[in-house]
């Protein structure tokens, strides 16, 4: 042990020389702390960025390799450390405790405030914490290399940092995600690395000139990072309440969809993969203009078919009228007709209509359901998601629309949700054509539904439907007067020569996508 | 260094699924192939017939050329006048199909092109089974949207991603793309290319095609030779001949003759009414529903319904001869364990032919002689069935016929593509592999010697290529052999001369077999099966035909 280095005993008051080997031990262990908390970093960010924006394989890729950039632009950057090793080596370590730590906190944030550019922050946060991780290494090396070997050096320090590694690679997916969650699994490390940085400090006490300041913000940061721990929990539901803007009320996932439902003041609003399908402030508008300009047209109408629509508002605009004698509702998810029957906040939206007597919830594959049943309906309502992919781009096309006729009664309508005229007006226009090329006469209509914007639907039938000439009592939109309006299309919404959806070619997810691509809903 | 390379491991491993021992192989069944009765046909050791059956005329073989044969007869009238026999316990041949809790699944072949306008008899094939609609001899005629292929077709599996179509183009060099359009020009030549007769270069059924030499030629050299003497040798280009030489003929571009590798790329003009060309019939259960719609329509009542008056399968026959009066067939009835004969006046060999010589001992031996070039292509058909697709992976869709670039064999079809489905479900992936990779006699014994469990480990390997998720998924692996599944086209098979002296046929004995064109597809088989019928209606019944389809 050279003599400039004469640290005192961390238990000891008085001056004695550290013992080289212990010293050494200490900071061999401290080098395994670090190597654990590099490569938690590294993990954190990855994990998270493929929780947040999906396609792991990518994510885990570009973001290991900007780590590792960036930790060899640290370590290329070490040259240019100078003055005493120990003092920057306790301030790297605060610096990437508390950098490192609040990575993943931070990060959640962003994405859920949308805040900028989140990909470009993600890389900004890992290229920082790669470059002050790069510089730990060579610094211990450094401090090391005034007792030690070199030989000796690389072997202790690379062996030991390979085994942190080690113990955080198997630790991180078995304990600390499933356990913690990335978050505090982030702002525990950065503890990790504060508590070195405290650890050094009580070690080279004597070698340290001044070390108020550093003490002083070391209390600091510690207090910060236990802070972070204490609320890592609100904040994490708070970062999804943000993400949806209100409060959220309940959340479900099932084998179809992730189903969550907000609330701020009076308005409840309801998300299906994180696309809006009504808010409880304007969703009479358009369930009054799903079924009523069809259904009040047909005096005849006594058995109809829903088809999707499991919130039950789509049922509910149907009771209305005394003379229906049954409703099938058709919705694939469970979960969504459990809901909507059952939790006493929404049966109070859809009236109660998935219990009345009247109503029948089937919950199966609409396809499948008219495959194998022969029930003929006098109006169907279809309510699907928007065609976003092959497999809902076939509940638009003309096979299933020539299947669905089966099911029809010769004088019966259906009407068909087909996403905005505004926003997407060729899917629009898809829609309608693709009707008419199953062999039905359409009326193509449309109506404001402020949360939605500009929505269109289309009514079609084995003749030309009707407009109807009453409407039931209690409509809050329309009326018989302004109905006529809505079949009006002013010129940005006019009719668009197009092809139909065919089954073998699904032009309409192409043309969806397209339309929808940079329009923010 | 090694550090780094020590996090960027422990990272990935993350990316997948936790590092469990893999699930266990598969269960399923190893079927097809009677290999125990081929051998016993050889030996020719059945007891003597117990019974005698007439019939005036008898079909042997219920594939599709039977069938056709059995079909053109039934449309022209004639009742009670045929019978066919099948040696497999079910009707089809290459076009069978199976079916499970999930779904009818092919065990061969799985979809046909639009028909061109010369393949006239397919054409009125659909016509009769409603899929075709209006006129079937349009130009462009309407087909029911259900039995197109939904889109997306295709993709194919390259370097590490899903791309659309079959063509590579996913990092593929610009000069390597012209290349490839250098090519696809030169088959669209091909394909408007007439002689002076006004005959295709490469029709579909092949009899329409011109024999004048310049392209008769190309039956001199394999498509791999034809490639390098007209400067095509980019490597995806390559991939994509091959692929397309082991598709639909089993056999390598190293082995196909060229009129046969071009034929494939030139001879399909089909089109259909609102923007259907390009694309192919298909059904869950494959070509199985061209087999249900001409069992319907000659009277038979299924697929599974082994007798009727008109059809018997599991009937092995093991010897075949004529007098200038009639013929007289012998045949080994397996499930009653007893043999029978059938006199006919008129046969129709829908059979492969190399099966014809062993039975047939007075064949004339310039006949023999014409059929012994005939060799064969085995091909191993799996039927894997899954709890739930797999994951689509980067980049392009999971569509209905997958194909990875680094695989000997051909990918996969996904059975449950035709349905009208929003939820994905349980599915079966029928997975083709042609063993083109070895000769036809080494293929085959490896057919023979490799057991089911063999079989997973080799398939799943295979597939978790693409799909890593496939062993967790899949319930259930079902392996189909075929030991003789399709001719292989290899240079010198349009050989005039033979072809001739097969379609003269034997006697009271009409050949009607894709083998006569070497090569298999359902056109061919349907155009020599409908053939001999209609030459019998003509010369023997005295039908005046109000319409000759081949």
């Amino acid at each position: 042990m050279s003599a400039s280095l004469d640290a005192d005993s961390a238990s000891s008051s008085s001056p004695r020389p550290l013992p080289p080997s212990r010293m050494q031990h200490a900071l061999l262990a401290s080098v395994f702390i670090i190597a654990s908390c590099g490569l938690a970093y590294e993990l954190v960010a990855a994990a998270l960025a493929s929780y947040l924006l999906g396609d792991s394989i990518t994510q885990f890729s570009t973001i290991i390799g900007a780590y590792l950039f960036a930790m060899g632009v640290g370590s290329w950057l070490s040259r240019y450390v100078g003055g005493n090793l120990v003092r920057r080596f306790i301030q790297i370590e605060l610096a990437v405790g508390v950098v490192g730590g609040f990575t993943a906190v931070a990060l959640f944030l962003a994405f859920a405030a949308q805040m900028g550019p989140f990909r470009g922050l993600l890389y900004l946060a890992v290229l920082a914490v790669g470059v002050l991780v790069g510089l730990e290494i060579p610094l211990v090396m450094r401090i090391l290399k005034r007792d030690v070997t070199f030989k000796e050096l690389v072997s202790q320090v690379l062996a030991v940092d390979y085994l942190g590694a080690l113990a955080v690679s198997l630790l991180f997916p078995l304990l600390f995600v499933p356990y913690l969650g990335l978050m505090r699994t982030g702002l525990l490390f950065g503890l990790l690395n504060v508590g070195v940085a405290i650890w050094a400090l009580a070690l080279f006490r004597t070698e340290l000139a001044r070390t108020f300041g550093l003490r002083l913000v070391a209390g600091g940061c510690l207090v910060l990072l236990l802070g972070g721990l204490a609320i890592a929990g609100k904040v994490s539901s708070m970062a999804e309440s943000w993400l949806y803007a209100d409060e959220v009320i309940y959340t479900e996932s099932t084998p179809y969809q992730r189903i969550v439902i907000t609330r701020w003041h009076d308005d409840i609003r309801l998300f299906l993969n994180q696309n809006l399908q009504f808010s409880s402030q304007d969703e009479y508008r358009y369930h009054e203009a799903l079924v009523h300009p069809g259904l009040a047209a047909l005096p005849q109408a006594r058995r109809i078919l829903v088809l999707g629509g499991g919130d039950g508002f789509a049922v509910r605009e149907i009771l209305r009228y005394p003379q229906i004698q049954s409703v099938t509702l058709v919705d694939l998810d469970p979960a969504m007709t459990r809901m909507f029957s059952s939790v006493p906040l929404l049966t109070g939206l859809n009236g109660n209509a998935l219990n009345d007597r009247r109503v029948t919830i089937i919950n199966d594959d609409a396809g499948r359901w008219l495959e194998e049943n022969a029930d003929v309906f006098d109006f169907v309502v279809v309510d699907f998601p928007d065609p976003s992919s092959f497999a809902l781009g076939k509940l638009y096309s003309t096979g299933f629309y020539r299947l669905l006729t089966r099911h029809l009664a010769p004088d019966g309508r259906l009407v068909v949700q087909s996403t905005s005229p505004y926003y997407a007006r060729r899917s629009f226009w898809t829609i309608a054509v693709t009707l008419e090329a199953a062999g039905l006469k359409t009326a193509p209509y449309h109506a404001l539904v402020p949360s939605f914007g500009e929505w269109g639907y289309v009514l079609a039938g084995q003749d030309e439907p009707a407009l109807p000439t009453t409407y039931p009592k209690g409509l809050r939109f329309l009326t018989v007067a302004s109905t006529p309006d809505l079949f009006h299309f002013p010129a940005d919404m006019a009719r668009l020569p197009v092809e139909p959806n065919r089954l073998n070619e699904q032009s309409l997810v192409r043309i969806f996508e397209q339309e929808w691509h940079g329009v923010v809903r | 260094m090694r550090r780094r390379d020590f996090l960027a491991l422990a990272g990935l491993t993350l990316t997948g699924c936790a590092v469990d021992a893999p699930p266990p192989l598969p269960a399923g069944e190893l079927s097809g192939g009677d290999f125990a009765l081929g051998h016993r046909l050889a030996l020719n050791d059945f007891p003597p017939p117990v019974a005698t059956h007439e019939i005036p005329i008898l079909i042997i073989g219920a594939g599709i050329a039977g069938l056709s044969a059995a079909w053109r007869l039934r449309r022209a009238g004639l009742l009670n006048q045929f019978h066919l026999l099948e040696l497999e316990t079910e009707p089809g041949g290459n076009s069978r199909c199976g079916e499970n809790s999930i779904s009818r699944y092919p065990l061969g072949a799985h979809y046909l092109p639009l028909p061109n306008l010369e393949a006239r008899a397919v054409r009125a094939l659909l016509s009769d089974s409603g899929v075709l609609k209006g006129n079937p001899q349009a130009e462009a005629p309407e087909y029911d949207e259900r039995y197109l292929c939904h889109a997306p077709q295709e993709r194919l599996y390259r370097l590490g991603a899903w791309q659309e179509g079959v063509i590579p183009h996913l990092g593929v060099s610009s000069a390597e793309r012209k290349q490839q359009e250098r090519f696809l020009a030169r088959m669209e030549s091909f394909r408007t290319a007439h002689d002076q007769q006004g005959r295709r270069a490469f029709a579909l059924p092949a009899v329409f095609s011109s024999d004048a030499p310049e392209w008769a030629a190309l039956d001199r050299l394999t498509m791999h030779d034809w490639m390098r003497q007209e400067g095509f040798d980019a490597p995806s280009l390559d991939w994509l001949v091959n692929y397309a030489c082991r598709d639909d003929y089993g056999t390598d571009f190293r082995q196909v003759s060229a009129w046969a590798g071009i034929h494939y790329f030139s001879c399909r003009t089909g089109k259909g009414a609102q923007g259907a060309s390009d694309t192919v019939l298909t059904a869950p259960e494959g070509n199985g529903w061209l087999v249900r719609s001409l069992l319907e329509q000659i009277g038979h009542p299924s697929a599974s319904h082994e007798t009727s008056p008109v059809l018997s399968a599991g009937s092995a026959v093991y010897a075949l001869s004529q007098n200038a009066q009639e013929c007289q067939v012998d045949v080994w009835q397996a499930a009653r364990q007893q043999s029978v004969r059938y006199r006919a006046k008129h046969i129709i060999w829908a059979a492969p032919l190399h099966l014809l010589p062993r039975l047939a001992r007075n064949l004339p031996a310039e006949l023999a002689a014409a059929i012994a070039p005939v060799s064969y292509a085995p091909w191993l058909v799996a039927n894997l069935s899954l709890s739930a697709p797999p994951a689509s992976g980067a980049g392009a869709p999971l569509a209905w016929d997958n194909v990875l670039q680094k695989s000997p064999a051909l990918g996969y079809v996904v059975a449950t593509h035709q349905k009208i489905r929003r939820a994905p479900g349980p599915t079966v992936l029928t997975y083709y592999h042609a063993l083109s990779e070895y000769d036809p006699a080494t293929a085959r014994t490896l057919l023979l010697n490799t057991t089911q469990t063999d079989w997973a480990a080799t398939i799943l390997a295979d597939l978790s290529h693409a799909h890593r998720d496939i062993r967790t998924l899949v319930t259930r692996l079902d392996i189909f052999r075929h030991g003789h599944a399709m001719a292989r086209p290899l240079p010198g098979f349009r050989d005039n001369e033979r072809r001739h002296r097969l379609a003269k046929g034997w006697g009271r004995v009409r050949l009607a077999h894709a083998d006569i064109s070497g090569f298999s597809v359902f056109e061919e088989a349907n155009y020599w099966g409908v053939r001999a019928a209609e030459e019998i209606l003509t010369a023997h019944y005295g039908k005046h035909l109000q319409e000759r389809l081949a």
